[in-house]
């Protein structure tokens, strides 16, 4: 019976890739078209992991991939007001503003300024206008070995495309924000492509939202790429809402000398699973990962970290800090491989999560793989719940309860925050964290979007 | 302002107060002693309301409420407080956040608007060098790698900001050097006036040569066994425990 399933429900996508494959193509390079397929053809083979499936063992998601979303494949026109709904009220937050909506590029009129070179445009555009650059970064990191990954490939509709040329140290941040919007349930399959070039510097900030009540699905994946000496902040807020199912694929590529600074604050959805992969294909690169994921009704995150260390010398530092409620459950799977060339090594993992229900569940599994044996990597996990002798010496000074929950939780998840080094969006942030703690919608004032 | 009556408390089902009976009036302090294991600080934690224990059997009325229908919050906006014998490290919570807070919400429980900024800001410093502790403690978290002294002045310093009626003090003295000691008892002594009381938990007599006490009590196998004025202090300083033990077994 569940193998009838299982296959039905590949069938969906075989048919769908079948029907789209010319129009999904069109004005692109050969080498995407091939991709495509190759990546059909996987899917095709391998179809959904299974429940034995090691990596997704604790959140099975090929039930949601059968559930009858619609899937468009050209944008839909739609009546969005670029200046009515994003009003952003952070005065210090001056960004260059990418707009996705249910997976397409956005065209707004506003025109980038942009300095020195600097691209960004979508991805379908970049197919057309930079072949040169696609060819050389588009998917030379992605190895087939995950469905989801295969069918994002072979299906995504469109992206963004961000590059930041040779030498050219970005001012401004840049936000993008991808919008789900729709009256009906819809599933969204978008892929982008961020390359920073040898000693560029970028922020980037990506917020996920969702602005209509219908079911969402999204299956996204990022690649990213930074050469020589390039140092990228990139942040990831999740903020949609309990009946959307997402998850998302992060492929970080360093080169020597470069250093990553990768956040995850998920502060609300249904279903979230990232993937991410950091790989150090350079010595000296360093990479810091960190998370941060509040939970409350049935809600499930799932954090499945990769850091390949290919290449001597690279350092890298994970922390990751849930905080579960009612009946939410999460997971943090921690992978680090650190190969026989890569000595010298200095790998860390750190992951702490607080239950704040007796019905509230979390896994949490480090993994080191070590082929070389001059490495220094070490790892911690703990789940527990508030100190109580907190709580008692907080209340005891006339903090009702549920304020000293606040003062306490709140510490808590600033040490996440702290770690993102934009600071007027760690100030931004640390107030929705603080509103999603109290239990009120997180959102700005003036704003439409329940963003950064 | 708080009477004590034939209180009973336990903990896993062990009784560790067999039948406590105090009363402590206004502008008074009392000193209470006891051997190790006596439930000297068992009795500060249920006055303060620690859940860990069962009240098995007995009454306390602060200022006429019925002090063990609160919640710990409450009794401390009552103007009951504890300093605590291990004051806990709370990584994260700023000193100021931390007092902002306790401070303002004694002040809604009054019916009075939270202070302003900057008159925070003003009653710190004064109540900062009232009782001597550095400000560079007070831009830290909650205790967080304050030394044993330290911990302790922060109590009485928390003490100051939020003025209560009555202040337990469970071995505010413990661990503390000469100089500490003095700073500690100074700042208790200028926080004491008609209006309020303070129970003194200690083991030894230096503190209370600070802080003079009305009345000495011997807590022993959780009840109160004798109770004198402060030479009963002296007594026990220097003969121990013993004769109040075989005194009972007699």
């Amino acid at each position: 019976m569940k193998m009838e399933i299982s296959s039905n429900t590949k069938d969906i996508f075989i048919q769908l890739y079948e029907q789209n494959k010319n129009s999904l193509s069109v004005g692109s390079p050969a080498i995407i078209k091939d991709l495509r397929s190759a990546a059909m053809e996987y899917f095709s083979s391998h179809g959904f992991p299974d429940k034995k499936d090691e990596r997704y063992k604790y959140t099975f998601l090929e039930n949601y991939f059968s559930n009858g979303y619609k899937k468009e494949f050209a944008p839909k026109k739609l009546n969005i007001n670029l200046k009515e709904i994003f009003n952003c009220d952070i005065p210090e937050l001056n960004t260059h503003l990418i707009l996705m909506v249910n997976g397409f590029y956005y065209n707004s009129t506003s025109s980038f300024q942009l300095e020195k070179g600097i691209k960004i445009c979508s991805l379908n555009d970049a197919f057309r206008v930079y072949p040169e650059i696609i060819e050389k970064y588009y998917s030379r990191s992605l190895t087939y070995d995950d469905s989801y990954i295969a069918l994002n490939s072979a299906l995504f509709t469109d992206g963004y495309f961000i590059y930041v040329p040779k030498g050219v140290v970005m001012e401004k941040p840049i936000q993008v924000i991808n919008i789900l919007i729709s009256d009906e349930d819809i599933m969204v399959q978008h892929r982008s492509l961020i390359v920073l070039e040898e000693g560029s510097q970028a922020k980037i900030v990506i917020c996920d939202h969702t602005l209509s009540p219908a079911k969402f699905l999204t299956n996204s994946l990022l690649e990213v790429y930074t050469d020589e000496s390039a140092i990228l902040d990139l942040v990831r807020v999740q903020n949609e809402h309990d009946e959307s199912v997402q998850l998302t694929h992060s492929f970080i590529n360093q080169e020597k000398s470069s250093k990553t600074n990768t956040g995850f604050i998920t502060l609300h959805g249904g279903m979230v699973r990232n993937n991410l992969k950091v790989t150090m294909n350079g010595e000296h690169a360093d990479n810091s990962s960190f998370g941060l994921f509040i939970t409350d009704n049935s809600q499930h995150v799932d954090n499945y970290t990769y850091i390949n260390h290919v290449k001597p010398n690279c350092t890298s530092n994970q922390f990751y800090k849930g905080l579960l409620n009612d009946n939410s459950t999460a997971s943090f799977n921690g992978r680090i491989v650190v190969g026989k060339g890569a000595q010298k090594t200095m790998a860390y993992q750190k992951s702490s999560t607080l239950l704040m229900s007796d019905h509230a569940r979390m896994n949490t599994r480090p993994q080191l793989e070590i082929y070389a044996d001059d490495v220094k990597c070490g790892h911690g996990a703990t789940v527990g719940q508030l100190s109580e002798e907190s709580m008692f010496y907080l209340q005891s000074r006339g903090i009702p309860e549920k304020e000293a929950k606040l003062l306490l939780t709140h510490a808590f998840a600033y040490e996440v925050i702290d770690k993102i080094k934009v600071d007027p969006l760690k100030d931004r942030i640390d107030e929705l964290v603080n509103k999603r703690l109290r239990g009120e919608l997180s959102r700005c004032n003036n704003c439409m979007i329940h963003c950064c | 302002m708080l009477s004590i009556k034939n209180l009973k408390a336990t903990v896993n089902n062990k009784e560790i107060l067999r039948g406590i009976n105090l009363k402590v009036e206004a502008g008074e302090v009392h000193a209470i002693m006891g051997p190790n294991g006596s439930g000297k600080s068992t009795l500060a934690s249920v006055l303060a309301g620690r859940d860990v224990f069962q009240i098995s059997s007995g009454e306390v009325l602060f200022n006429g409420k019925n002090l063990l229908d609160m919640s710990p919050e409450d009794r401390s906006r009552e103007g009951l407080f504890l300093s605590f014998q291990y004051p806990v490290e709370i990584p994260g919570v700023s000193m100021v956040n931390f007092i902002r807070t306790a401070v303002n919400e004694h002040r809604k429980y009054k019916g009075l608007k939270p202070l302003a900024g900057s008159d925070f800001l003003k009653m710190m410093r004064e109540k900062q060098e009232l009782v001597e502790i550095a400000s560079k403690l007070t831009n830290r978290s909650v205790n967080e790698g304050f030394s044993g002294g330290e911990k302790k002045k922060n109590e009485i310093f928390q003490m100051a900001m939020l003025e209560p009626k009555l202040a337990i003090l469970d071995e505010t003295d413990s661990g503390l050097d000469i100089d500490a000691l003095r700073i500690v008892a100074n700042g208790v002594t200028k926080l004491r006036n008609k209006d309020n009381a303070i129970v003194l938990i200690t083991h030894y007599q230096r503190l209370l040569d600070y802080i003079v006490p009305d009345f000495v009590h011997v807590l022993y196998n959780g009840k109160i066994v004798k109770t004198a004025g402060k030479e009963l202090a002296m007594e026990l300083e220097e003969k121990g425990y013993d004769w109040i033990k075989n005194e009972i077994e007699k």
